[in-house]
């Protein structure tokens, strides 16, 4: 059974409002003995694989976007039984809620609430802030470890049209609005060569044409909370001239930073198409004769 | 021994960690990694507030610094006996990149300029990580490797 939404008023003018949680909200459930129940689970999505075993939110689960969710072998997201395996093992059930956090800004916490939308669950939501919120306001962590007892998840076959958008959708997509989330340096294609050193990137640099630079940190304030819906309509809309109507496709390097932008035009600014191009920057810069520019805007 | 197998060898310092890791499970495998992490030694007070004097590591997830030292570059011993020292700086919130740092300053500070050159480039590979952290994530520490033995290399220069 899904949990009631955070009525946080911070909250109540983005679209959807019901997509975040504060984290007294999350304090106020762990008191109550309702994380980790059938009706709650937390779970931490990092960068860096081992930061939740430094200390995490008690109760909390880890799920890795390396590797829970990416597919071991193809570059892809895990299949329907592999996804119901990694929730099941975590006490997730179909009508479990869900609140995912994480470290830089919540990006890998966004990403994973990305490939869990792949997959259609239906109540996940991002912890207000992430885990240096948490952090900041000096409340409890933890190395101890839950014991989930195993649920049933359905195996339930991803659906990524609506929201993922592959290379030839990208080349089709030109034209339209686009949105590149990456820093200015690798966006107008200066940050690329390093001599000497092994480097995992692209044989080429610069953007997709047409896609407009906005990094994706502009839409997050100091304290890792996302900024005000006015604040946003005036980086996306006033600035960037989009509309909650366009068709929007967002990409970085690999599709995690663009999480974090897909996540604020879809649940924040109500926009009906946004699609997350996962491909992104390691695809296209490799890919063999597709369109590049190279400069700032 | 050919030297062929002298060069693939590991130092019996990086050898010892390296046996340590392959003995436990992939998830306790972590938890080693987590002790090298919490383990790693502050940077001395001389670096401290000299971002200048030391060298990042844009290869790693999260900003790592490191600088060298060799010991006795210039004496009568010759450079390639003379002492590595590392010295590494990186955040608590990048625990995997202070736990690589962590593995590289147990296994090779203290080893002369000789061996530490002599170290395979592929010993990251060898701590069974590729599984707990994902192949992906180690290339930040074939990357802190590779700029371990480069500073190695200019500093025991004549």
């Amino acid at each position: 059974m899904a949990v009631a939404s955070d009525d946080n008023i911070s909250f109540k003018d983005y679209a959807h409002p019901e997509r975040l949680v504060s984290t007294e909200w999350l304090a106020r459930q762990l008191n109550d003995g309702v994380v980790g129940s059938s009706d709650l689970v937390v779970l931490e999505s990092d960068e860096d694989v081992l930061l939740y075993e430094t200390g995490h939110i008690p109760g909390a689960v880890k799920v890795d976007w390396h590797l829970d969710l990416n597919d071991p072998v193809k570059r892809d997201y895990v299949d329907g039984r592999r996804f119901a395996q990694i929730l099941g093992e975590r006490g997730i059930g179909r009508d479990t809620t869900v609140v995912i956090y994480g470290d830089k800004s919540n990006w890998w916490a966004a990403y994973a609430l990305w490939v869990f939308t792949l997959f259609g669950h239906q109540d996940v939501r991002l912890l207000d802030g992430g885990r240096a919120k948490w952090v900041a306001q000096g409340r409890e962590m933890t190395r101890d470890v839950p014991d989930r007892t195993i649920v049933e998840y359905p195996v339930v076959e991803r659906n990524d049209a609506p929201i993922r958008a592959f290379r030839d959708d990208v080349l089709a997509h030109i034209g339209q609005p686009m949105v590149d989330v990456r820093s200015p340096g690798e966006y107008s294609g200066e940050l690329l060569h390093m001599p000497d050193y092994p480097q995992e990137g692209a044989m080429r640099g610069g953007h997709i044409p047409g896609a407009r630079s906005v990094p994706w940190a502009r839409a997050a304030a100091e304290d890792g909370t996302f900024k005000s819906r006015v604040d946003l309509e005036a980086i996306y809309v006033d600035e960037q001239g989009l509309a909650p109507s366009d068709d929007v496709v967002a990409y970085c390097r690999i599709g995690e930073r663009s999480s974090h932008t897909w996540f604020v035009l879809t649940h924040l600014l109500g926009f009906e198409r946004v699609r997350n191009y996962d491909g992104s920057w390691t695809e296209w810069g490799n890919a063999v004769q597709v369109p590049i520019e190279v400069g700032a805007q | 021994m050919t030297a062929d197998e002298v060069a693939a060898g590991l130092p019996e310092s990086l050898d010892e960690i390296a046996q340590d890791f392959a003995a436990l499970s992939a998830r306790d495998r972590l938890t080693l990694l987590l002790d090298f992490s919490d383990e790693l030694p502050e940077l001395p007070e001389r670096y401290q507030g000299h971002a200048e004097l030391l060298e990042r590591v844009d290869e790693c997830q999260s900003p790592l610094f490191l600088v060298v030292e060799v010991e006795g570059a210039h004496d009568a011993l010759g450079s390639q006996q003379a002492t590595v020292r590392l010295f590494f700086q990186a955040p608590p919130e990048a625990p995997t990149t202070r736990g690589f740092a962590g593995i590289l300053h147990e296994g090779l500070d203290g080893l002369t300029v000789a061996e530490v050159l002599a170290v395979p480039d592929d010993a990251p590979y060898r701590f069974g990580l590729g599984e707990a952290v994902s192949p992906l994530r180690l290339r930040g520490m074939v990357a802190m490797l590779a700029r371990i033995k480069r500073q190695v290399r200019i500093k025991s220069a004549a």
